[in-house]
C-alpha cells in the first residue's frame, strides 16, 4: 500500500467532474480530501491524500492528466514565518493530528508535513500570526 | 554557609562571581548536592517569556508649535490615554486598533516602535489659552520621543493555571483555543526557570530589584496588580496556582524586539509576550533548595475554562514535567498539552542575564521594600452592588 498527497488544479471547464468516483471505482484508491476550492466556471484546487497500490496511484495520476487536471505533489502549503515565531508552542496544543510538536531538549517547533491535514487550527491559534496556508 | 549581598557583589565586581541559570543550578545541585551548589554558585539567573496583558508604555511626544493639550490620542489608530499632561500618554498593550480590531493593538505599536518604524500620531485637544492647537496629525519614532518607558503593572506571574475545557464547544481564551470535552490543555509558565518560582517567598525580589525587562535593564517598581501571596503552597513553599506578581519599569529605548512580541489571541484580544528575568543571589542553603527545584517538583492547578464563572472548577494538579511531556491524564483520559510561554526564549533571557551579571558586572541590591509576604494581604473580588449596599 502506498500513500501520496496530491495537489490537483482543475481548469475552469473541468471543475464539476466527479473525480472521487473514478479514483475509487476505476483505481481502487481511498481518497481523503483535505482541502478543496471548487467554484463552477472557475479554476479549482483540491488537496487529496490517496492510499492504494503504487501502480494504481500512478495510473490514476495519468488518468487525471488526460482529464486536463494538473497534478503536483502537495508542496509546502503550511508556511511558518520563522522571524515572527517566538516558539511559544500554542500551535502544538491545537494540532490534533500531531503535525506540530516541540522537540524534546531544545523545545524548538517541529513540523511534520505528512501528518498535517490542513485544518487551519494552528493558523487561528498562533498569537504571532506566523502560520499561513497558501492553499 | 551563608553569603551576604556585599560578599556576592564584591565577587561580581572582581569578575569572580559564579553565575549560572536556574536550569544549570539544578544540574549542579543534582550532581554535587544542594550544599555544595550553594557554596559554589553566587548568582542564579531566571527568565520567562509569556503573554503579559498588564503591560504598556509611558510616552512623552514633546510640544508642537503652537502646542496642543492632547485629549484623544491614537498611535497607528490605536487609542492611548489622554488623561495625563498635555503631551504625555500611556499606551496599554491590549488596546485594540479602531480600524483593525484585535489584529493590531497597543502591543503591535510598541513592537513597531522597537523595530525603528515610524508611527502615526493623531490627537485632538480642546484648545486653551496655553495650548491653542486643537488637532495634530504627524509621525513619530522611538528615537525622537523624549521619554519612552515600560511601566508594566503586572508581569512574571508566579505560577499560572493549566487551562482545559469540559464543555461541548471550543472556547477562545487568553490561554489560547481550548478544544471541547478536554480536547487539550494549555499552560503558561517557564516553570523551574520562572523568576518568582525560584524565590517563592520573595526574600530577594522586591521593590528596587534589578531585572531584565524586554531586553532592557529595569527594576521591580512595586508589587504587581493581583499580587496574591496567600495562595496554596507546597512543601517547598512554592505556590501551586497564580500568586505573586511584580510591576516593572524599564527604558523602552534600551529594549529589544527580540524580547517583546505583540500577540493576538483569536476570540480574546491583544496581548504581548514580555521577556522578564531576575538574578537571584544564592544567600544560603534555604534559597538554594528552591533554586534547585526542577519542573518535576513544581505543580500547577488544572482549571476548567469551559465554565464561565469567577470560581472555576479544578481537575487537580500536575507538574510542569508532566505538562512538558506533551500529555497529561485527567480523570483517566489522556489530554494533549501545549505551552504558551516560550521556553527557548526564557532560556535565552536567563543566559543573557548571566552575561549581564557575570561579564558586565551587574551588581545586585537587596529589596528597598519587600513585596507583601504570605499572610500579609487578602486578594479581593469585585462585588456588584448599589451605593446603599456599600
Amino acid at each position: 500500500m502506498a500513500r501520496r498527497r496530491l495537489d490537483l488544479t482543475f481548469p475552469p471547464r473541468q471543475a464539476t467532474k466527479a473525480i472521487a468516483y473514478h479514483l475509487v471505482k476505476d483505481y481502487d484508491l481511498v481518497p481523503n480530501f483535505l482541502r478543496a476550492q471548487i467554484q463552477p466556471g472557475q479554476q479549482g484546487r483540491m488537496l487529496v491524500e490517496v492510499s492504494g497500490k503504487k501502480e494504481s496511484i500512478d495510473a490514476a495520476i495519468t488518468f487525471l492528466g488526460h482529464e486536463g487536471i494538473t497534478v503536483a505533489e502537495a508542496a509546502s502549503d503550511l508556511n511558518l514565518d520563522e522571524d515572527r515565531c517566538v516558539a511559544c508552542g500554542l500551535c502544538t496544543a491545537v494540532c490534533k493530528p500531531g503535525a506540530l510538536s516541540l522537540a524534546t531538549g531544545d523545545y524548538a517547533l517541529v513540523f511534520d508535513k505528512d501528518k498535517c491535514v490542513y485544518c487551519e487550527a494552528c493558523v487561528v491559534a498562533c498569537p504571532r500570526r506566523a502560520v499561513t496556508l497558501t492553499f | 554557609m551563608a553569603k551576604s549581598w556585599e560578599e556576592i557583589n564584591a565577587r561580581i565586581a572582581r569578575g569572580e562571581a559564579v553565575v549560572v541559570t536556574a536550569e544549570e543550578f539544578a544540574e549542579i545541585a543534582k550532581a554535587d548536592g544542594v550544599k555544595a551548589a550553594a557554596r559554589k554558585v553566587d548568582v542564579v539567573t531566571t527568565g520567562t517569556f509569556g503573554p503579559m496583558c498588564s503591560s504598556g508604555v509611558f510616552l512623552n511626544f514633546g510640544h508642537s508649535d503652537p502646542p496642543i493639550k492632547m485629549g484623544t490620542i491614537t498611535l497607528n489608530d490605536v487609542p492611548a490615554s489622554g488623561g495625563l499632561a498635555a503631551v504625555d500618554t500611556y499606551l496599554g498593550v491590549t488596546e485594540p486598533s479602531l480600524t483593525k480590531g484585535i489584529e493590531y493593538g497597543g502591543a503591535h505599536v510598541i513592537e513597531d516602535l522597537l523595530s525603528g518604524k515610524a508611527v502615526r500620531l493623531k490627537a485632538t485637544g480642546p484648545g486653551t489659552d496655553c495650548y491653542p492647537r486643537t488637532e495634530i496629525d504627524t509621525w513619530v519614532t522611538l528615537e525622537e520621543l523624549n521619554q519612552a518607558y515600560f511601566f508594566n503593572p503586572r508581569n512574571a506571574y508566579q505560577n499560572y493555571a493549566v487551562a482545559v475545557n469540559s464543555s461541548d464547544r471550543a472556547v477562545y481564551t487568553y490561554l489560547g483555543p481550548l478544544l471541547p470535552r478536554l480536547g487539550n490543555a494549555t499552560f503558561c509558565s517557564a516553570g523551574a526557570l520562572s523568576p518568582l518560582l525560584n524565590d517563592p517567598t520573595y526574600r530577594t525580589i522586591g521593590v528596587g530589584t534589578r531585572c531584565f525587562v524586554a531586553g532592557a535593564p529595569g527594576y521591580v517598581a512595586w508589587e504587581g496588580t493581583q499580587h496574591n501571596p496567600n495562595q496554596t503552597r507546597d512543601e517547598h513553599d512554592v505556590p501551586v496556582a497564580p500568586s505573586g506578581t511584580i510591576a516593572v519599569i524599564a527604558d523602552l529605548k534600551a529594549a529589544s524586539p527580540e524580547f517583546f512580541s505583540a500577540a493576538t489571541f483569536t476570540g480574546y484580544g491583544v496581548s504581548s509576550f514580555v521577556g522578564i528575568g531576575v538574578p537571584i543571589p544564592v544567600l544560603d542553603e534555604e534559597i538554594a533548595e528552591t533554586l534547585a527545584l526542577t519542573d518535576a517538583d513544581i505543580q500547577a492547578t488544572i482549571i476548567d475554562y469551559g465554565v464561565a464563572t469567577r470560581s472555576r472548577p479544578s481537575f487537580g494538579r500536575v507538574t510542569y514535567a508532566q505538562l512538558r511531556s506533551g500529555e497529561i491524564t485527567i480523570e483517566g483520559r489522556k489530554v494533549p498539552t501545549g505551552p504558551i510561554s516560550s521556553l527557548p526564549k526564557a532560556r535565552r533571557i536567563a543566559t543573557v542575564l548571566k552575561e549581564w551579571v557575570g561579564e558586565r558586572r551587574w551588581t545586585l541590591a537587596p529589596p528597598l521594600q519587600p513585596l507583601p509576604q504570605p499572610g500579609s494581604q487578602a486578594f479581593k473580588p469585585l462585588e456588584i452592588r448599589n451605593e446603599e449596599a456599600v
